[in-house]
């Protein structure tokens, strides 16, 4: 499969720059410390919870903001991960040699798309790691851990798929994060675009965030799930026509 | 894999041609890069495609690598239609453009293993074809070294290799000696001299003596129209070789020097001088000395054909000097006007 070839190429690639490194350990150390505040918090107040007559338990009180803040953290690293894919490539002109091989474009965007995610997952185990640590010192929802782990993969994939259609746009990688960046934090925010209820209905629909808090809440629902999906084919049809569009260039 | 998706299409046309190109035109907006060119080249044969910087080069041969779609025109590739069956068309092809597309991260060995890769080539194949590239590229002192941190006339040899690699029956070099000193230069042309051997080569140049060290045949380029296209051999026997050098202080009519007994050419150069070449020597020097003391024409000199062939260079600037590129014929190849 040539596609694995092309992803392994592009993991291997970004497994090489600092700029991967020092996004996971940034990442790591802002989302640990968050993590333990939140541990904090519940072992404060944990004896006003039991009080209660359904309290709520440590998944849905530590895991869910953790994995709020990780949706949100990684809206604004993914940008950097992505900007090179074929920015990069485009300014040092090396996409040639993928473009000349005997390789179809689909397989050339999927292959870029599976190497950024495979950095993703590492991204990802990262943040799973902690209320898994959790597991055997007290009693996980492992529904709602579930639900939240594939709201926060969706999410951030859909926000690879979008990076890497805006960095073939450019041979700029500093714009294309600018720009992803840009993008990604309008459909967050569209949710909150306006104060009406009502009237936001429809914007809503197009937020990140909307359906994102909908998984976080334990909720798996296809609407959210085909949300993120339709956003990630799209942006990845968008590549594909974009690099066949290079061709035909004036 | 590879191997044995050529096999059938070299065995079922043996004779035909590997690269076909017809109408071939490219607009950039309104100018107009490359114009109705055509061109083939038959399996085994060395092209060397010459033009002035800006005459058309790397565009043709981004097009004919499929990296650029052409305005119209059409591209076959050992019988197989480049637009329509790119990846099939794509898997005859190695390509190093004017810019190495060098993975600069990378080793050597590494960067070759992933275009062997990138070819479909696996497990034992790729190990030997990466070996057989980095021995035939000169490559065997730097496997290891990270490309970024070779020397310019390495990373150029790693942009070949790159386009080997995977055995391709077409290599095409866009410019492959730019910048490199003159041994290195050399050694460049040692290479492709060798490719020539059991590959098919484009070798797009601006340097004549590239072509005339390389090249089996010749192809000029000139803002966007084929100027000239030949076999190297036809092209050095009808410049060199046949024709003496002669001068007249009072020169004749050309109708009447051809005329003349055991004459069976003329042609005049730009410098005035009449290009003759004999059907018999004896017999015509003669008759033409004997014609030239009658009639008064002063001959004050007549040479032998000349050891070097008088090259490529002077009919490359008379062919891309824009007055005469704008009325002179594609083809055949007509070096001096007469």
């Amino acid at each position: 499969m040539t596609l694995l070839v092309i992803a392994h190429a592009e993991l291997r690639s970004l497994l090489r720059s600092p700029l991967a490194w020092a996004t996971l350990a940034s990442v790591c150390a802002l989302l640990a410390w968050l993590f333990l505040l939140q541990i904090d918090q519940y072992t404060l107040y944990r004896s006003q919870l039991l009080a209660l007559a359904n309290p709520p338990g440590v998944t849905e009180l530590v895991v869910k903001p953790l994995f709020g803040s990780a949706g949100l953290i990684l809206m604004m690293v993914m940008p950097l991960i992505t900007m090179r894919s074929f920015a990069e490539q485009a300014r040092n002109q090396t996409l040639t040699l993928l473009t000349t091989a005997p390789i179809s474009l689909t397989a050339i965007v999927l292959g870029k798309f599976a190497g950024l995610c495979g950095f993703l997952l590492l991204l990802i185990g990262v943040v799973l790691a902690m209320p898994l640590s959790l597991a055997s010192a007290t009693h996980l929802d492992w529904g709602l851990l579930a639900a939240a782990s594939l709201g926060l993969l969706l999410l951030t994939t859909s926000f690879t798929a979008v990076g890497l259609y805006i960095s073939s746009l450019t041979s700029h990688p500093g714009a294309a994060a600018m720009l992803t960046f840009g993008l990604l934090l309008i459909l967050w925010f569209l949710e909150s675009a306006t104060s009406d209820p009502g009237g936001t209905a429809i914007l809503a629909q197009f937020s990140t965030l909307h359906h994102y808090r909908g998984l976080l809440s334990g909720l798996v629902s296809s609407g959210d799930i085909g949300y993120f999906l339709i956003l990630t084919l799209l942006a990845l049809s968008l590549t594909r026509l974009r690099l066949q569009s290079q061709r035909y260039q004036a | 894999m590879i191997y044995t998706a050529l096999a059938p299409y070299s065995e079922a046309m043996p004779t035909s041609k590997l690269i076909e190109v017809e109408n071939l035109h490219r607009n950039f907006g309104a100018v107009a890069a490359v114009r109705d060119l055509n061109f083939s080249l038959n399996s085994g044969e060395v092209l060397g495609f010459l033009g002035p910087n800006g005459a058309g080069k790397s565009t043709t041969m981004r097009i004919i690598t499929g990296n650029l779609a052409p305005t119209s025109g059409q591209i076959t590739l050992g019988g197989y239609d480049l637009l329509r069956e790119p990846i099939a068309a794509r898997r005859l092809l190695g390509y190093l453009p004017d810019n190495p597309p060098l993975y600069r991260d990378c080793s050597v060995r590494e960067f070759l293993s992933f275009c062997g890769r990138l070819h479909g080539l696996r497990g034992n194949h790729l190990t030997e074809a990466v070996d057989r590239a980095i021995d035939r590229c000169g490559l065997g002192d730097v496997p290891r070294k990270i490309i970024g941190h070779l020397s310019k006339g390495y990373q150029q040899r790693v942009g070949i290799a790159q386009a080997i690699v995977h055995d391709p029956e077409l290599v095409i070099l866009d410019e492959p000696t730019v910048g490199l000193d003159p041994r290195q230069i050399d050694e460049i042309r040692q290479l492709v001299r060798e490719l020539g051997e059991n590959h098919s080569v484009i070798l797009s140049t601006h340097i004549l003596s590239e072509v005339q060290a390389v090249c089996s045949h010749v192809q000029i380029i000139n803002q966007g129209e084929l100027v000239l296209k030949s076999a190297l051999a036809d092209l050095e026997s009808t410049t060199t070789g046949r024709h003496f050098r002669i001068r007249f202080l009072t020169p004749p009519e050309v109708a009447m020097l051809n005329e003349l007994v055991g004459i069976n050419e003329v042609l005049v150069d730009t410098n005035g001088d009449f290009l003759v070449s004999f059907t018999d020597q004896t017999l015509g020097t003669e008759s033409l000395l004997r014609k030239s003391l009658e009639l008064g024409w002063g001959l004050t000199e007549l040479s032998p054909p000349a050891a070097h062939p008088p090259s490529l260079e002077q009919l490359f600037l008379q062919l891309t000097d824009e007055a005469v590129a704008n009325e002179s014929a594609p083809e055949p190849p007509e070096p001096i006007s007469q």
